[in-house]
């Protein structure tokens, strides 16, 4: 029992440990610097960085269920499309008003996590995937099938979204990209808020260790619940944002193989359980992706996936990952 | 006959065939995943190979049928060997993300070399002269070569089923399933044993590539685009189950015809609500180890 009898210097230094985890670290500031500075520095690529923007919020919102309370899902396309969807249908039939539009979006979102999360959250390990896969092929197939409503395969287009606080949507994505810009940073400010604190802290034991959690008394399935609405909720303000910034909807915004794979390869390769995975992954996913398709505009995917095969063999965890065992190593010889 | 009978026996007659197919890719990936615990997300990329070296071979070299079909396997077994020692093996115990990133990957890769070698449609299929045209079954004619895939599939379940029942081999492969380390520790060679299992799970994935590829059109994104119903054969199935793989595909193979038949304009929604209620049901699967 060293813990006990630890003298007071010791047991302050361990609070103090405890403490700095949830300080704001100057590192945290710097997606933040590098964001801002892209404004200035790549204007003509505005369109394509909003486009990251929104995503990086996505893979967040994966982030939160899948590092912290560790729900390893191929559904989360159906938050997101849920979102977009309802974001489109707003602003094409007269409800054009882009932040309203928003918070509409992200709370039916947030309702499609909490009823399915009902559902699929009974399950564990293969099954929880399965169930989360089969949910959002559903949502797919619906969304498909009810072409007069969601345009089906052809998308839904028709949106007109009015200026927001003002600014009206420009065609260099200027407008876009402050908006996404902000929306992500709010976001972020509220996931990094739930992280630290005990219920965030109570997630990551849930990951950890079940079955302690249980015999704690903490309310396992509610505490999974509640982060996988909210997760839902910041899943559809993506998928609104790229709705409202881009005017369209496509139906591969619900594919469960491609829009909730994808998202999980990007943050895999950022690393899981960071909140800043996304930020690196994400990214690093787009450039690479827009890079190869311009040097090799039918078989770029052949790089991505040896990319990915590559960072499995020599950079397991992700560039998170990697920089831990950088990092260990210079310590180590230092 | 009456006309719903004569609609319930097509439904049935089709669906099945289906299923076999279903059944043949798929039941690979219950074995492999229930023994060595990885998310193959890549399973249908030796599918993908068998049915393109069959083709190949019957279409530019004049193979008959049956040794092309043969031609896959082994073309299918040559490409895992090498894949399971370098890649898969890491991964067996390890993290599911992982697995993940790791087989989608290589998914990608396989769709670009596919489009490079055969281009990016479907490959044009057609059944040996002695398997085409219609067999005649109680005064209702049946397409021959559906029949044969029915035939097939039946024959490699019972054979699967007594070997898995009755060699040591089998014996070997359900000890691993049911515990590793006891197997290991009673003088199994796990390891060994893993790089089998794979290279045989990928030759009856390419069996089921070639002899499907009427019905499951083999083109270079059918490893992706077929994914989920293999997903849905195993775990509906059961892992690390022979039985389970066979019923969970006739039934999806049954019920997704007969649903496209009948309700058309639902699509695949009912197959992806039937699978939710029986995982909500039996989260291990119809037939899983409990």
């Amino acid at each position: 029992m060293s813990a006990t009898e630890a003298t007071p210097t010791a047991a302050a230094r361990v609070v103090d440990a405890f403490a700095r985890r949830h300080r704001l670290a100057w590192g945290e500031l710097v997606p933040w610097a590098v964001a801002v500075a892209a404004y200035f520095l790549f204007p003509d690529y505005l369109a394509l960085g909003s486009q990251v923007l929104a995503t990086i919020l996505f893979g967040l919102s994966l982030d939160l269920i899948l590092g912290y309370a560790g729900i390893v899902t191929l559904g989360h396309a159906a938050l997101f499309g849920a979102g977009a969807y309802t974001a489109g249908l707003l602003a094409a039939h007269g409800w054009g008003e882009p932040l309203s539009g928003l918070v509409i979006a992200a709370a039916v979102a947030g309702l499609v996590g909490l009823v399915s999360g009902a559902i699929v959250l009974r399950t564990q390990g293969l099954t929880l995937l399965m169930v989360t896969l089969v949910v959002a092929s559903m949502l797919y197939e619906a969304a498909n099938k009810a072409a007069a409503i969601t345009g089906g395969a052809d998308g839904l287009s028709g949106m007109n979204v009015l200026p927001v606080l003002g600014f009206s949507f420009d065609l260099y994505g200027q407008t876009a990209y402050w908006y996404c810009l902000s929306v992500l940073f709010l976001c972020w400010v509220i996931a990094r808020g739930i992280v630290h604190s005990p219920f965030g802290r109570s997630l990551t034991g849930i990951r950890e260790n079940e079955r302690r959690m249980h015999a704690i008394g903490s309310p396992v399935y509610w505490r999974r619940l509640t982060i996988y609405s909210i997760a839902a909720a910041m899943a559809g303000a993506s998928g609104a944002l790229i709705a409202q910034t881009t005017g369209f909807v496509g139906l591969d915004s619900l594919d469960p193989i491609n829009r909730s794979g994808a998202i999980l390869i990007m943050l895999i390769l950022g690393g899981v359980g960071r909140l800043y995975g996304a930020f690196i992954g994400v990214p690093l996913y787009m450039i690479l992706q827009d890079r190869f398709a311009a040097i090799d505009p039918v078989y770029w995917y052949f790089y991505i996936g040896l990319v990915l095969v590559l960072v499995v063999v020599f950079a397991p965890g992700g560039a998170f990952g990697l920089a831990d065992r950088l990092l260990r190593r210079v310590r180590r010889s230092a | 006959m009456s006309d719903s009978l004569v609609a319930a026996v097509s439904i049935l007659f089709f669906g099945v065939a289906y299923g076999m197919v279903l059944y043949l890719v798929s039941v690979g990936l219950s074995v492999t995943m229930g023994l060595m615990g990885v998310v193959n997300l890549a399973h249908g990329v030796f599918a993908t190979a068998g049915g393109y070296v069959a083709t190949a071979l019957m279409m530019s070299f004049g193979v008959p049928f049956l040794p092309a079909v043969v031609g896959g396997m082994i073309g299918a077994v040559i490409l895992s060997i090498p894949l399971e020692w370098l890649l898969y093996r890491r991964l067996y115990g390890g993290d599911e993300l992982d697995q993940v990133l790791l087989t989608i990957g290589l998914v990608f890769m396989s769709v670009a070399v596919c489009k490079f070698f055969w281009g990016p449609l479907a490959q044009p299929f057609q059944p040996p002269q002695w398997l085409s045209g219609s067999i005649t079954v109680a005064g209702r004619q049946f397409p021959a070569f559906r029949s044969f895939v029915i035939l097939a599939g039946a024959v490699v379940f019972a054979v699967l089923w007594l070997g898995l029942e009755r060699t040591r081999f089998g014996a070997q492969i359900r000890a691993a399933v049911d515990n590793r380390r006891m197997a290991q520790s009673v003088g199994i060679n796990t390891s060994q044993l893993f790089t089998w299992t794979f290279a045989l799970g990928s030759a009856l994935a390419a069996l089921g590539g070639s002899l499907g590829a009427e019905i499951l059109a083999i083109e270079p994104a059918y490893a992706l685009e077929h994914l989920v119903y293999f997903l849905i054969v195993v775990s509906v199935g059961g892992l690390g189950s022979i039985r389970g793989p066979f019923f969970a595909a006739l039934l999806l193979g049954v019920a997704d015809t007969g649903f496209k038949y009948l309700l058309p304009d639902f699509g695949a929604f009912f197959i992806y609500a039937i699978t939710l209620v029986v995982l909500l049901v039996r989260p291990r699967g119809l037939f899983g180890l409990a």
